[in-house]
């Protein structure tokens, strides 16, 4: 009787492992604030990145200020490879990244540990 | 809480612990027993793990996991069944949770400490910086910080100061060491209209500079901007972890509760083994070495060449280098100087060089320079009063001097001259050997002969030779003359010399050599941007022009040919080194899985949690300091390396 429930129990698991990380979610998604000179973004960092997804405009220096909350160590640094930026975030402190918006296209960023990955857009 | 506190917690708490699971085998039991372990247990797991239960959970709400989903779940599982166990009297293993929590903090910490050193070349490089400079403002000297420097200042430096910004000496001299910045290990002396640079140490005299570039225009913050971009770069062989990482952590899940229901409900074991292989599953199987593999050695890599005067621009140039096999060069600035030099004086040396000088003082011509140089280099001092200058139509020039009447020029002045014997032979020698002679002739004879060529850097034949030891194939691309190209070729040992090249041509040359695998080419000029475009590894001299070194891969600040075979060879042990981290980041984890889970119970091994937790730390650990260990390699190319900033 225990095996069958632990069989039964164990199964039920794997389905619900396989559906609520392989399954597609929607990821958060966040358009900049944009004024005139300049647009920014907070990003909270806890457990991943919120949003995940930004847009931004092309042309209008941008800045992404990233909170960190969570206290993983692999959450410790933000790195946007394409830009050559490898920023330490403090836990609690809001940083600001500095992105070159002069180019469109998609650019991914990552954890230090390249665990984690946020997605910004320029057009 | 910084790591390292959790961690010194988690080893107060959980070193009676081990103590007993050492001591055991003696009859050694805790005073209290199981509730003691449980109140110390309870303690590691509030205190230190907490901040992991936490990530997972946050991760886990935006269906992410991590290395903390796993370190997280196995220890939750081993305390909360050993608290079950506890009132059900049963066996206990609160200690492979807290011995877990801790060996996990000690794998971090230190990994912590050798990611700040390996990241740190950049810190270096930033720190060359002069903090103030000396301004002469309308005659006022002034002593201003750097970054109040403007383009134009001119600016005082005296012996033993850093040299602010990038310049042009305009008064004095002085012996400079640039070691920092371009890795050349000899000072090198400078005077009036040289170049400095910034962020070099001026050693023995005072001279005075016009600023030319400042702030982020300087060569020291192309530089940093050039490794920073290299170091935070993608090489491809990540793309393979890039994907694990994603599913990696569910599929160890989903094995740990197969573990699991194997053990309990197919083979029949206890619920306590049952649960340990699963645990042991969770927790050997923490990916973070495999993270850690590519980023940290490309770090301390691009970081050492750096240091050297090489900078690499991405972990994809890199991964390229690896299967290079063939390696093409430019010629005009590339294997040689770049202008025409004196190479050989024929008859009587300062005679003929002084007459030389003489008539060509005020020509502007290539080749005038070249003679004047030459003339300026063994201090050979022209007194002649010369009147009657005339030019003979395309031949040469002529003039009168104190005592008579000279002339220098090209080959068809022997319609008019007569020369001997000696000079002849000695003239038709130079031409075959492809230098430019100019006759040098003093009342209707001939006195001497001056050999002029684009001569091959002092260091380009010492450069092939250590490219073809490498096993490479080695060519030479040029818009000059066959005779001219093959001429340079043999003196430096190249492999084959394809001449005759119009600039154009060069990309599809290098795209046709492709065709039998990898190729690297070398080039200065804007000329050679599409090839070095095109080419698997484009490396562009650092004195080239920016369209150069925008297009190359590896940048060559100190122009130096040999530093081409240096950036291969180092370029491959990082590469190298990455393969060997991930080689063994992947045997951890795909070896340690299956152990872990009990596959082998039958031959007797087996992981437990807490050696599992052992591994782990030991794993991400191991990764670090193998890429460390990179800025220690020898490298066969190189003598003595200059260290920056010691």
């Amino acid at each position: 009787m225990d095996k069958l429930i632990v069989l039964v129990v164990g199964v039920a698991a794997i389905g619900f492992i396989v559906w609520w990380f392989f399954g597609h979610h929607e990821a958060s998604a966040a358009e900049a604030q944009v004024s005139e000179q300049a647009q920014s973004i907070d990003i909270v960092v806890n457990g991943g990145y919120s949003p995940e997804h930004v847009v931004l405009k092309k042309g209008t220096p941008a800045v992404l200020n990233f909170t960190r909350k969570d206290a993983s160590g692999c959450l410790d640094h933000v790195v946007f490879p394409d830009f050559g930026i490898n920023q330490e975030l403090p836990r609690g402190e809001k940083v600001a990244v500095e992105i070159n918006t002069e180019q469109a296209g998609e650019f991914s960023w990552a954890c230090g540990m390249d665990m984690f990955h946020g997605k910004i857009v320029i057009q | 809480m910084s790591t390292t506190k959790r961690f010194i917690i988690a080893l107060v708490f959980s070193l009676p612990m081990l103590v007993q699971m050492i001591l055991m085998p003696w009859g050694f039991m805790l005073p209290g027993a199981q509730y003691t372990q449980f109140v110390l247990t309870t303690v590691v797991m509030v205190v230190a793990a907490s901040p992991f239960l936490r990530s997972a959970w946050a991760s886990f709400k935006k269906h992410h996991s991590n290395m903390d989903t796993l370190v997280a779940i196995g220890t939750i599982t081993a305390y909360c069944y050993s608290i079950y166990a506890m009132f059900t009297n049963q066996a206990v293993f609160f200690e492979s949770a807290a011995l877990v929590v801790t060996f996990v903090l000690l794998g971090q910490v230190f990994e912590e400490r050798m990611r700040k050193s390996a990241s740190s070349a950049v810190e270096k490089l930033i720190n060359l910086q002069a903090k103030d400079a000396e301004v002469i403002r309308d005659g006022q000297s002034m002593v201003i910080p750097l970054s109040e420097v403007v383009v134009n200042d001119i600016i005082r430096v005296k012996p033993g100061q850093k040299i602010a910004v990038d310049g042009v000496i305009t008064e004095g001299t002085s012996t400079i060491d640039e070691s920092m910045v371009t890795g050349e290990s000899m000072p090198v002396v400078k005077k009036a209209g040289d170049q400095v640079i910034g962020a070099t140490m001026n050693s023995n005299g005072t001279f005075l500079f016009r600023a030319e570039k400042v702030g982020n225009e300087t060569m020291l913050s192309q530089i940093v901007d050039l490794v920073k971009k290299a170091q935070t770069s993608h090489a491809p062989i990540q793309n393979l972890t890039d994907k694990v990482s994603d599913i990696f952590v569910p599929i160890v899940l989903i094995i740990a509760i197969l573990t699991f229901m194997v053990w309990f409900a197919i083979l029949g074991a206890s619920m306590a083994v049952s649960l340990i292989f699963a645990v042991s599953v969770l927790v050997i199987a923490c990916p973070c070495a495999l993270g850690l593999a590519t980023p940290t050695a490309l770090m301390v890599g691009t970081g050492r060449s750096a240091k050297l005067g090489i900078l690499i621009k991405n972990g994809e140039v890199l991964e390229a280098v690896n299967d290079v096999k063939t390696i093409v060069f430019d010629k005009t600035g590339t294997i040689t100087v770049g202008k025409p030099v004196v190479t050989d004086i024929v008859g009587d040396q300062e005679a003929t060089l002084k007459i030389a000088a003489a008539l060509e003082q005020s020509s502007e011509h290539p080749l005038a320079e070249a003679i004047l140089n030459r003339a300026e280099e063994d201090d050979v001092k022209q007194t002649f009063a010369v009147t009657d200058f005339a030019a003979v139509e395309g031949k040469g020039v002529t003039a009168k001097l104190d005592n008579g009447q000279a002339f220098v020029g090209n080959a068809k002045l022997l319609a008019d001259y007569d020369i001997e014997a000696d000079l002849n032979a000695a003239m038709v020698k130079l031409q075959n050997e492809a230098k430019t002679v100019v006759l040098v002739g003093f009342n209707n004879q001939i006195v001497g002969l001056i050999a002029i060529q684009d001569a091959p850097k002092e260091t380009s034949a010492a450069a092939i030779q250590a490219l073809k030891d490498q096993g490479l194939k080695t060519i030479m691309l040029t818009g000059d003359n066959v005779r001219v190209a093959e001429a340079v070729a043999k003196t430096v040992g190249i492999d084959q010399v394809i001449a005759d090249v119009l600039p154009s041509e060069k990309a599809n040359y290098v795209q046709s050599f492709q065709q039998a695998g990898k190729v690297a080419f070398v080039g200065d000029g804007i000329n050679d941007a599409p090839a070095l475009t095109v080419a698997d590894v484009g490396i562009a001299m650092g004195s080239g022009t920016d369209i150069a070194i925008d297009s190359g891969g590896i940048i060559l600040v100190k122009n130096d040919l040999r530093d081409v075979s240096t950036a291969l060879e180092l370029s491959k042990k990082t590469f190298n080194r990455i393969k060997l981290n991930l080689f063994w980041a992947f045997v951890y984890n795909v070896l340690g899985i299956p152990v872990a889970a009990g596959v082998f119970y039958a031959a007797g091994l087996t992981l437990s949690p807490e050696l599992a937790g052992l591994a782990m730390a030991f794993s991400s650990l191991s990764v670090v300091i193998s890429s460390l260990l990179l800025s220690k390699t020898h490298l066969k190319s190189r003598t003595q390396p200059v260290i920056a900033a010691e």
